[in-house]
């Protein structure tokens, strides 16, 4: 017999694999080989080019942001990857183009995704309106309440938004529903998996759609500042936009990578997103070899974080396999500094940044301190913060019931800024 | 593949089904649902109705091939504070009992127990070996390794998708049985089978002789016998489990609801 154990698919050191039920592998192998075909034909390279051009709006720009550098982050300067201004508004529209085109290229006709935030939701509803594919995007109940905005905009694409009201009701859940949809449905739904984790070629795949944003941050660092960066910060959810733009530093040696990952109330709390900072233990989750949130006997822990695109309890493989190599690190973000770094940055800069991003942003308020002036910041701004307007606002006493106009002033409530949290 | 091996339990159970020429049955419960002495107690009831092998399964907080049925029982048994050890505490009671038994479960919690570990605990508890929906051969170096140490079966599933090829290299990795899944989708009763489930156990006859049982949506006295015309065993969860989530608070009349399918089941793969 053939030992179907001497190639080990997929594998980031000792992370990644392929843990599916035996029905989906066929899909699998199926999507990896119109991957890698797609990836080596020029025609799918440069339709996914254009789209990039005329329809998301790449390359991206740069935008320095001195005032907040000077006020935040010890003066160290600091860039921004403005991912925020993509269509749709956020890094997620990278992966997701590349994702629909295969579907067309496989010949099917449905494409189903999981969503937290509701960017990955809103990205993928938006991709299937552009190509003539049906849509079902699967949310956790408490991430339909705290994203309100975008399950709204799913459905104005003319997606169907499925509330999930198992488990954690938040975006673990989502994934296994999304599972179930797709052994039911393979043959003719593509499942578009929203972040660098899953079972191979997931990880790889979606990582080299969100490579253009290294490859054209790196340029145009050297371009527009003559050299690389000290540190690229990016926060991670599953880890696709910290993925995207690390991928291309991860040669130069001398770049530090660092992720940030969704602190929630403190390490010391148990109520946290932090895979790499927490107790975090390897192990499998949703068809991948990886760290995840887990107790003694293998089931997982929920997560919890301000951010419904950081709350998962697990991490792309990739990601587990350059921390536990030592290239990139990882710091957790409480909510409170990632709430205080949204503000900093909306009023130093008039950029409001998604809550996600608002982490990666924290982490530039710490390193720069810890580097001081002469250090250069690249930050990921993976989305912004429109779709978390209600959050924020109801964070810092911004709404009053009764009377909007009643309510405290931004600078004047740092109690409102101490967290009681979000109640919704 | 090695004929020196001891037989299990639940290739001896599959052998005296055939002997009897007729299909043997398979039961699916969770441990632990409603609570861990409830289970035990379902599961002996099972055996006591004709079911030939008992298929123990080990709630999972994320169970992504299973419908809602088996999830609300899989949820209510973890808030009921199952642990893992429970699992061997049903097997030990199930041979007791004098039925084979299998744990089915994912993946992560075998890994976080040691492989190693849990295949000796489940010998020793007298299972018979792993159903395992999220694991295919491809990433079981160490389960194949810790199978052979400790004579465990492995079984595998197959599906309706899976190419002849991997047909071949999965049931060469399977011992006891090959697990059929008769479509494709999730657990959970279904109204009507289909022809998938007889199209793919002779696809497995082309290229294998392991034991070939069927699962996925078989719920009826009818759709068994219909099963047990083409397969070696039929597997039946769901159904089973939907007895005593349908009566989450009054346990014996869960338990005289799964008799009465049970023995209606048992009597399906006699015809
Ligand atoms: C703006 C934004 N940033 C980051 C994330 C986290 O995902 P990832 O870690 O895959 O980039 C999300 C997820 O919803 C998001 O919407």
């Amino acid at each position: 017999m053939t030992d179907p154990t001497s190639v080990p698919l997929g594998r980031f050191g000792a992370y990644g694999g392929r843990y599916v039920p035996e029905a989906l592998v066929a899909a699998l192998e199926e999507l990896d080989e119109h991957r890698r075909k797609a990836m080596a034909d020029p025609a799918f390279l440069g339709e996914l080019t254009e789209l990039q051009r005329s329809y998301t709006g790449r390359p991206s720009i740069l935008t320095s942001v001195p005032r907040f550098a000077a006020e935040h982050c010890g003066g160290a300067q600091v860039v921004l990857k403005r991912e925020d201004l993509n269509h749709t508004g956020s890094h997620k529209i990278n992966n997701v183009l590349g994702q629909a085109l295969l579907t067309k290229r496989m010949g099917k006709t449905r494409v189903i995704a999981e969503t937290g935030a509701g960017q990955h939701g809103v990205a993928t509803a938006t991709a299937a309106a552009l190509m003539g594919l049906d849509c079902t995007v699967y949310m956790g109940r408490v991430d339909t309440e705290r994203q309100a905005l975008n399950v709204a905009r799913m459905r104005l694409l003319g997606a169907e938004v499925v509330p999930v009201d198992h488990g954690s009701r938040t975006l673990k859940d989502a994934v296994n529903e999304a599972f179930r949809d797709w052994v039911a449905n393979v043959d003719h739904t593509h499942y578009v998996l929203g972040t660098v984790t899953g079972p191979y070629p997931f990880p790889e795949m979606v990582r080299d759609f969100h490579r253009v944003i290294g490859v054209e941050a790196r340029a145009q660092m050297l371009d527009e500042y003559g050299r690389l960066p000290d540190a690229v910060l990016a926060c991670v959810g599953g880890g696709s936009n910290a993925m995207g733009i690390f991928h291309r530093f991860i040669d130069d040696g001398d770049v530090r990578l660092i992720g940030l990952e969704g602190g929630g109330e403190g390490i010391s709390s148990g109520r946290h997103a932090s895979r790499f900072s927490g107790e975090a233990t390897p192990g499998v989750l949703h068809g991948a070899f990886t760290y995840v949130l887990q107790d003694d006997e293998g089931q997982t822990i929920e997560s919890h974080s301000v951010s419904a695109g950081l709350d998962y309890p697990s991490v792309g493989p990739e990601h587990s396999y350059l921390r536990d190599a030592g290239r990139a690190e990882y710091r957790p973000i409480t909510d409170t500094q990632a709430m205080e770094a949204f503000r900093a940055l909306s009023r130093t800069e008039g950029i409001l940044p998604a809550i996600e991003s608002a982490h990666a942003v924290a982490g530039a308020m710490q390193l720069g301190s810890e580097l001081g002036p002469e250090a250069l910041l690249l930050v990921n701004l993976s989305g912004r913060g429109d779709k978390d307007v209600h959050t924020a606002a109801q964070w810092f006493g911004l709404l009053d019931e009764d009377d909007p106009i009643d309510a405290e002033p931004i600078g004047q409530s740092p109690d409102g800024a101490e967290g009681e949290g979000v109640q919704l | 593949m090695s004929e020196t091996r001891t037989e299990t339990a639940v290739s001896r159970a599959l052998a005296t089904a055939r002997g009897e020429d007729r299909a043997a049955l398979v039961g699916y419960l969770p441990v632990g649902y409603p609570s861990v002495e409830g289970s035990i107690e379902a599961m002996r009831t099972m055996v006591r109705a004709g079911v030939d092998i008992v298929e123990i399964g080990l709630p999972y907080t994320d169970p992504l091939m299973d419908g809602p049925v088996i999830q609300t029982a899989a949820t209510g048994a973890l808030a009921a504070g199952v642990h893992v050890d429970d699992v061997f505490r049903a097997a030990r009671a199930v041979t007791d009992e004098g039925a084979a038994c299998v744990v089915m479960t994912y993946w992560n919690p075998v890994l976080r127990r040691g492989v190693e570990k849990f295949a000796a605990d489940l010998a020793a508890a007298g299972g018979s070996g792993l159903v395992t929906p999220d694991l295919v051969p491809d990433e079981a170096a160490d389960w194949l390794a810790a199978s052979d140490a400790h004579d465990l079966d492995r079984i595998f599933l197959v599906a309706p998708s899976s190419t002849t090829e991997r047909l071949v290299s999965t049931t060469a990795a399977s011992r006891g049985f090959v697990y059929a899944a008769a479509l494709m989708g999730v657990t959970g009763a279904r109204s009507a089978l289909g022809s998938d489930a007889a199209v793919l156990v002779d696809r497995v006859r082309q290229v294998s002789d392991i034991p070939v049982c069927v699962g996925l949506g078989v719920s009826t006295a009818e759709q068994a016998h219909q099963v047990a015309q083409f397969a070696d065993g039929v597997i039946v969860g769901s159904a089973l489990v939907s007895c005593l989530v349908d009566a989450p608070d009054d346990l014996d009349r869960g338990l005289a609801r799964l008799d009465t399918l049970a023995r209606e089941l048992a009597a399906g793969v006699r015809r």
